[in-house]
């Protein structure tokens, strides 16, 4: 086994994303992801890893670049965050149209405005139909394994589609813990050589991103949908392989003492650890309380999250964004929209928490137990809260 | 895209619209959403060919008797050609 170090987890995915043979990296860097940026333009330019790293002038370009460098059939990387990530947008359906396996890290932090740089999940929300894969790591083990899974996953010939590592920004990026990094040769195993299904080259030349209109619209949509539906069946056999190699299993959804549960939360990300220590207190006083940690969130883990909830008699669903005018929290309207169907089902109550950077400790998810063991008329279910607003 | 009879279905359409053959946009007709058409008179025809020039879609051509006519396939009906052609020898006739 590998020795653990510690090391601040950005600047060990960039460590991480060194030991996967890219051939290309374009990284504009933005506030909490900058370290991965500055870490990662290190390694090219101390010769530790044979890339290229183009220094772009926005997050625009940087898509733009790996868009144009996956093409070529390079195995290409970038990262980037909040605002970053918004001036993206435009063309992350390219990306996925196009079946680009690109590999992104993003370091989830607040959207503007205020401007504020602190960690929730606006930024990757309203990016969720962009027909990207997308996890969510829980700590910086997580984060540096995921970031090596998922040019495994994005590349596969089965799924082609680009992968989105989320990392909460400071929560994680900021954080020094102690890291495993896998063996370099057993990385080299793990993760062959790119074999692209098609490449940008002037000897043999194809169009990539041609003009459709509205006779093919529609079949090229479907393709796409049908793409990333098929892509968890990938997903779990790389994780799979993953854990007989390393020792660490993945799953599209977690669980911590659900098995039995009465009342179950369900977080995503980084705040899973600190709910956990909430579990063990309430369970400590009889309570009989369980955890659900979404890791995959496209696509979505229906048949997962269906078997998990399935027993339980009341479900906490935390949000980290909010979908103004909405149902509730993005997280909370899927997975009542994934549950809909079913006859036996828990009652679901939604928290929108931790907005901006906003600390959420174990008191605070404990007292949020509380409220909904105490709600015996079910009179909150379905409705929305934003934690510990101040009214 | 393999040359077929009929369009693809969403089974066949090739991974992230990879298009194989080079040069094969003339296969793609995108004449369909035209309103109007142009016919020329060719008792007022000068042959100038200006309408040639014009044609922001490259379909108007040159017939062996020195005549013009639009590729229906590639015309949008926009009518820039009977705009410009001065001795008035084409007219905007609607689609039935």
């Amino acid at each position: 086994m590998a020795k653990r170090i510690g090391m601040e987890v950005a600047v060990a995915v960039a460590e991480a994303v060194g030991q996967c043979d890219i051939d290309m990296a374009a990284v504009y860097p933005i506030t909490p992801q900058s370290h991965i940026a500055e870490h990662l333009s290190d390694l090219v330019a101390d010769g530790k890893i044979n890339a290229e790293f183009v220094t772009v002038e926005s997050e625009h370009s940087a898509m733009s670049a790996v868009i144009g460098a996956s093409g070529t059939g390079a195995r290409v990387y970038t990262a980037t965050s909040s605002q970053g990530l918004m001036l993206m947008h435009e063309l992350l359906p390219i990306a996925s149209g196009m079946r680009l396996p690109i590999v992104m890290g993003i370091a989830n932090r607040a959207v503007s405005g205020p401007l504020n740089i602190l960690n929730d999940h606006s930024d990757i929300m309203p990016q969720r139909d962009s027909g990207w894969i997308s996890l969510f790591a829980e700590n910086g083990q997580e984060a540096i394994d995921l970031s090596i899974q998922a040019f495994k996953i994005a590349e596969h010939k089965d799924v082609q589609l680009p992968v989105c590592v989320n990392i909460d920004g400071f929560q994680l990026t900021h954080m020094v813990e102690p890291l495993e990094f896998p063996d370099q040769e057993l990385v080299n195993k793990f993760l062959p050589t790119r074999v692209p299904y098609a490449t940008l080259h002037p000897a043999k030349p194809v169009t990539m991103g041609a003009f459709s209109m509205s006779d093919y619209f529609t079949e090229i949509m479907k393709a796409k949908d049908e793409a990333l539906k098929n892509s968890k069946k990938v997903i779990l056999e790389v994780w799979d392989e993953w854990a007989k190699m390393f020792g660490r299993s993945y799953k599209p959804v977690e669980t911590y003492k659900a098995e039995d549960a009465d009342i179950l939360m369900l977080t995503m990300g980084s705040m899973g650890e600190t709910a956990e220590m909430a579990i063990d207190g309430l369970r400590a006083k009889g309570v009989k309380a369980g955890l659900i940690k979404l890791r995959l969130w496209r696509p979505f883990p229906f048949a997962e999250i269906k078997a998990v909830v399935k027993n339980a008699k009341k479900l906490i669903v935390t949000d980290r964004a909010v979908s103004f005018g909405g149902p509730g929290g993005p997280v909370f309207s899927e997975i009542k929209s994934a549950l809909y169907a079913e006859i036996q089902r828990p009652a679901i109550y939604n928290y929108i928490i931790g907005l901006g950077g906003r600390d959420v400790t174990v008191p605070d998810f404990v007292h949020m137990f509380e409220k909904v063991i105490a709600d015996k008329a079910n009179k909150a279910v379905d409705t929305y809260e934003f934690w510990g607003v101040r009214e | 895209m393999t040359k077929r009879k009929g369009l693809a279905t969403w089974q066949e359409i090739t991974t992230g619209c990879v298009v194989f053959d080079p040069g094969s946009a003339s296969e793609y007709h995108t004449g369909s959403w035209r309103a109007q058409r142009p016919v020329w008179d060719n008792q007022k025809c000068i042959k100038c060919g200006i309408c040639y020039i014009f044609c922001p879609e490259g379909c108007v051509q040159q017939s062996e008797d020195g005549f013009f006519q639009a590729n229906m396939d590639y015309c949008k009906g926009c009518g820039i050609c009977a705009h410009e052609c001065w001795p008035r020898a084409i007219a905007m006739v609607e689609e039935g």
